[in-house]
């Protein structure tokens, strides 16, 4: 229940927003960040006090026929993969609350109608285990995402929704077509259809065919995540979008894709996805090179830190198809750390842009003189990005290169490459804004800004310094492995 | 908690203390905060040092907490944050925090007038805190954590003044070349750990006696990776070019981290893992082999100089060259003492050079000093014993260490005669470009500093300043002087190498080997007294530069700035310019303007004109009926 009960408390919370903005200008953020603050708490207390302590496996929290005629199932069911992703997701929820604050003037009620929808999305995304069910919060996810994008975008946000949804769209119909073969072969081996994943894991398929269905699956996780070839709608969106919008996007929607990887393509087809690997990994190492090369050739803020992004999703690839527990550790630990600090880079982005009203690094210099604060936190988060040590996202990296190194010691050390791409982009981005002579003169963060950048930084700095936290829950799944 | 354990907490409370207040502390409180916390770390680490030498097993350790272990199939390795204390890091710690605190005290003085001193001095303190983890870490990740922290710090204090273009840039060099560096170390690591699944330092050194014989591929590798981190951290071939250009940093900052403590990180990181590096022989003569081109390369660039500091940075990279010679020819306690006698005399020497660069307004071109020796005598004294040091004049720091180091070179297995023969040509070096060093600034005709005078009766009434400036210059100039009185016992450390070494016979050796070594820099010294006679005769009124091409190019470093500008910089930003709109993406977008190409065809067809439908359904037909006629 408690699952449902978020999803419907993310709904009815944002048609309050949407109700409320209408009666009172300024009440629907009010309205989003108290839900979102106390959906948080609610479900950190309900997995504390549950009455089952242990999810290191797959549990089932409800499971009710929705469409009977072809075993099509409500089921939800959570394990600490997708518990750590929803805790993620929760708390950048408030964090996207919070960076839009003062942002978001016009239309505002139906803004935060579709930030929350877009969350319910994610959150059933992450525990769906009938596909059908899963499939359709995939596409819930994304339709009051492009409507981010395209109502309270930049410039060309039209352009960007369209060629983020038509990217996802069509990726998503391989899956489709994955999904109903899926089904389609079950009904063939035990003469019922069923789209019920842990069906689905007793399903003894043949090689052949499973590889084609592994590829389906993958296709769509690989536009999500995005790995190089198919990740050119990111840049797009994350730059036109509006804050809210990349620190989602970047923070909790890439994650789906990844989340996909591990759950679908290597749980369901583990035979197939194992031939598959060396051309996955030769995507993630090209995707972490030509991301940080693709980076450090930017102008554009935001397009700058979205190709990080594509560099840092790389390492996610690399580590989950190298089939070991150590890079499965990194890629969890990486998911997490970059939700953070690319979350917490949007945000600066978004700070420095309500200030002078503009992405572009020409614009930018010298802004440490005047807002020094925020000069410490940028540096922390760029930091942060070029996986300085002591920082999450270090971790993240360190587990994931060690991991793969047992399985494709050539491809990482080519990776590593990546670590000096990063450094490369990362004193570029810090030291064009922040640093040389001053062009403007910037008013330093507010407290509601400190707020989101220490909490964000905080963090970081404790899954840096203690990772157990999380490693210890990303245990047991490894040892499927 | 142990005294150990809290070692790095003082700086890092300190450097916590000063970022949060930042401009609302005053001068005397934010010096007091980060000086104080200082004379904690040193006041503990001779304690811990006086622990050490009373110790049975030469040992102190700290474990602080378990970070995260590393689950493979054989088993899990766990990787503490937890401090390991031996006699090498007891060294480490004393030149850290030692001569760290006197350059505290000097800095304190030096960045009084800066705007930003709290900022300052929270940088150096942070930067001692990475400094303290490196050399204490009881692993390498954890010490990798420290390698990168120290490059933080320094990339943060290069850029200090990052208001100037050229220090951004110089700061930004200097984290990606040496970020190259760490890369490869961190390959090293990985191939360790695939390899012996340890990343602690004592279990590495002892699963590799055991697992490698001597010349092992891994061993061969993974000693190699690490080098390629400790050339880049210590400025030597191939990724020296960063130093120089470092000395954009505040003179403090050259002294500390790039002369006495971080520079010398790679140094440790060999000395650090030399079990590793005794088991491939080979990567040890590469250490000695690039050790021994750097000293000669450095030195031959630092004749050149016109910037009193980057002649000092030239310097240093020299001095690291004879240390990592001193670790490829296995003389390892030979390489340490050096690493702790340079600590003391170059920080003089650059700290000196800042007092005279602070007396002359700013003043760092060599060919607008000189004649210094009458109005700065002070400065002028210190400087001379600094140079002394570095030269190796009998008696002095230096001289014993670096004695040591030649002494040990002919007979060495992995170094040999031709080694011999480059540290000896770099003590000539060495010699030749102090002289010119001293003549040009403190002797001849004063050129240019006429302000001098006025300046210094500024400095009269600042006389606490004056005091706190002059204090640490004198206790270092006793350390140069005395320091190589001071008996390195690290037999404990580096008890295998010894093993080994006392198999190689010192009997083939000439006699004359010794007396070469102390006369060579004499030789120098009566050499540049005849060339450079015009630097220091009062006669000449203007010396000119040298501008032909042998001394551009020397000043330049010896081209290695133009060679990987050509060769890596220049074709990595034209791709990416070449590639800024992403290729892969147009190619996407061609499906975009495909579709889009036939919607205006189509919808051109569709113009609602009856004519034009009708002569389109006539050809139609007509073409169809001549397909099912033919």
């Amino acid at each position: 229940m408690m699952i449902t009960l978020l999803m419907v408390g993310l709904l009815l919370s944002g048609a309050l927003a949407w109700y409320v903005e209408g009666k009172k200008v300024h009440s629907a953020r009010w309205v989003a960040l108290v839900s979102t603050v106390f959906l948080l708490v609610y479900f950190v207390l309900s997995i504390i006090f549950s009455s089952q302590q242990n999810y290191s496996e797959l549990t089932v929290l409800t499971r009710v026929t929705w469409i009977d005629a072809f075993h099509i199932e409500y089921a939800l069911a959570i394990d600490y993969l997708s518990i750590v992703l929803l805790m993620l997701t929760l708390f950048l929820a408030i964090i996207c609350v919070l960076v839009s604050w003062h942002e978001i003037q016009e239309k505002a009620g139906f803004y935060y109608f579709n930030l929350l929808a877009a969350i319910a999305g994610i959150v059933g995304v992450f525990c769906a285990v009938d596909l059908f069910l899963f499939f359709f919060f995939w596409e819930v996810m994304l339709l009051p995402m492009t409507a981010l994008i395209a109502i309270w975008g930049h410039e060309h946000r039209q352009f960007a929704a369209i060629k983020f949804f038509i990217f996802t769209q069509v990726s998503s119909l391989l899956m489709l077509v994955a999904i109903i073969s899926t089904a389609y072969f079950h009904y063939q081996a035990v003469g019922q259809l069923s789209f019920y994943y842990q069906d689905w894991l007793a399903l003894d398929i043949p090689l052949e065919l499973a590889s084609y269905l592994m590829f389906g699956f993958f296709i769509a996780f690989a536009v999500k995540l995005p790995s190089v070839p198919v990740h050119s709608w990111l840049p797009d969106a994350h730059t036109q979008a509006p804050t809210a919008g990349s620190v989602l996007l970047a923070g909790v929607l890439l994650k789906t894709g990844a989340y996909g990887l591990i759950r679908f393509v290597i749980f369901l087809f583990p035979e197939a996805s194992h031939q598959f690997a060396p051309v996955a990994a030769v995507l993630a190492v090209v995707s972490i090179l030509y991301g940080a090369k693709m980076a450090f050739a930017q102008t554009d803020f935001k397009r700058l830190v979205a190709y990080s992004s594509i560099s840092h999703m790389g390492f996610v690839m690399l580590a989950v198809f190298s089939f070991n527990e150590i890079a499965y550790q990194g890629a969890i630990v990486t998911l997490i750390a970059h939700g953070l600090s690319s979350a917490a880079l949007f945000s600066l982005a978004g700070m420095i842009y309500s200030r002078i009203h503009s992405r572009d690094l020409n614009d930018m210099g010298g802004f440490f003189k005047s807002a020094p604060r925020m000069g410490g936190f940028a540096l922390a988060f760029a930091g942060a990005a070029f996986g300085l040590p002591g920082l999450a996202n270090f971790i993240g990296e360190f587990f994931s290169l060690v991991g793969a190194f047992s399985a494709f010691p050539v491809l990482v050390v080519f990776a590593a490459f990546g670590l000096i791409g990063s450094a490369i982009y990362g004193m570029v981005l810090f030291q064009t804004t922040f640093q040389g002579p001053a062009t403007a003169t910037l008013s330093d963060l507010s407290l509601r800004e400190i707020i989101i950048s220490a909490s964000l930084l905080m963090l970081l700095i404790i899954f840096g310094l203690f990772p157990n936290i999380i490693l210890q829950y990303s245990h047991y799944i490894g040892v499927v492995l | 908690m142990s005294l150990l354990a809290l070692l790095p907490f003082y700086p890092l409370i300190s450097f916590l203390i000063l970022i949060s207040f930042g401009k609302k502390l005053s001068w005397q409180l934010a010096s007091t905060i980060s000086i104080g916390a200082m004379l904690l770390s040193a006041g503990s680490s001779a304690v811990l040092i006086n622990q050490l030498g009373n110790s049975e097993s030469q040992l102190i350790t700290a474990h602080l907490w378990s970070w995260f272990s590393l689950t493979t199939t054989q088993g899990s390795a766990t990787i503490n944050v937890a401090f390991y204390l031996d006699a090498l890091s007891a060294v480490m710690i004393a030149v850290v925090t030692g001569v760290g605190l006197l350059i505290h005290i000097y800095a304190a003085a030096y960045m009084k007038s800066d705007e930003n001193f709290s900022r300052f001095m929270a940088y150096m303190n942070l930067f001692i805190v990475a400094m303290l983890i490196l050399v204490l870490a009881d692993n390498l990740v954890l010490l990798y954590l420290g390698w990168e922290g120290v490059g933080l710090c320094s990339f943060l204090l290069i850029g200090f003044w990052y208001q100037e273009k050229a220090n951004v840039l110089a700061a930004r060099k200097a984290f990606i070349v040496t970020r190259i560096g760490d890369t490869s170390m961190a390959i090293g690591l990985f191939l360790l750990f695939k390899s012996l699944a340890q990343l602690t330092i004592v279990d590495v050194n002892q699963a590799a006696q055991l697992s490698w014989k001597i010349g092992d591929a891994d061993a061969y590798w993974i000693a190699l990776l690490l080098l390629g981190g400790a050339v880049g951290k210590s400025a030597q071939l191939p990724l020296q070019t960063w130093l120089p250009d470092a000395m954009a940093g505040p003179t403090p900052v050259s002294a500390l981290i790039h002369a006495a403590t971080m520079v010398t990180a790679g140094v440790y990181l060999i000395a650090r893992m030399h079990e590793v590096f005794l088991l491939a022989p080979e990567v040890m003569t590469y250490t000695a082999w690039l050790g021994a081109l750097t000293l000669l390369l450095a030195g031959v660039a630092a004749l050149a100089q016109h910037d009193i500091k980057r002649v000092l940075a030239y310097s240093t990279m020299s001095q690291i060259g004879y240390m990592m010679l001193a670790l490829g020819a296995g003389a390892w306690s030979a390489g340490v003492f050096h690493l702790m006698t340079h600590a003391f005399f170059k920080a003089l020497l650059f700290l000196t050079a800042g007092s005279v660069i602070l007396a002359l307004h700013h003043q760092q071109n060599l060919f607008k000093m000189g004649g210094l020796f009458k109005k700065l005598p002070v400065e002028s004294l210190l400087f001379i014993i600094g140079l002394y040091c570095l030269v190796a004049l009998p008696g002095s720091s230096g001289f014993f260490s670096k004695e040591a180091i030649i002494a040990e070179l002919w007979s060495s297995p992995t170094a040999g005669q031709g080694l011999w023969y480059c540290a000896i040509l770099g003590a000539l070096l060495t010699s030749i470009y102090s002289c010119r060093l001293f003549f040009l600034a403190f002797l001849g005709k004063a050129r240019g500093n006429s302000n001098l005078e006025q300046h210094q009766d500024g400095h009269q009434e600042n006389s606490s300043q004056g005091h706190l400036l002059r204090l640490p210059l004198i206790l270092l100039a006793l350390l140069s002087l005395f320091g190589g009185l001071i008996s390195l016992d690290l037999s404990s450390v580096f008890s295998s190498a010894i093993a080994t070494q006392a198999q190689t016979n010192f009997i083939n050796e000439p006699s004359w080997l010794h007396t070469v070594a102390i006369v060579t820099p004499f030789i120098g010294i009566v050499f540049s007294w005849f060339y450079f006679k015009s630097y220091r005769e009062n006669s000449c009124d203007n010396i000119k530069s040298s501008t032909g091409a042998i001394s551009t190019f020397c000043k330049s470093g010896l081209g290695f700035d133009r060679l990987y500008q050509y060769v890596l910089v220049r074709p990595y930003c034209c791709i990416a310019k070449i590639n800024r709109r992403d290729i892969i993406d147009q190619v996407l977008m061609l499906s975009a303007w495909y579709t889009k190409l036939w919607y205006e065809v189509l919808s051109a067809s569709q113009n609602g004109s009856l004519r034009w439908y009708a002569a389109v359904i006539g050809i139609g037909v007509v073409g169809l009926a001549g397909v099912v006629a033919l």
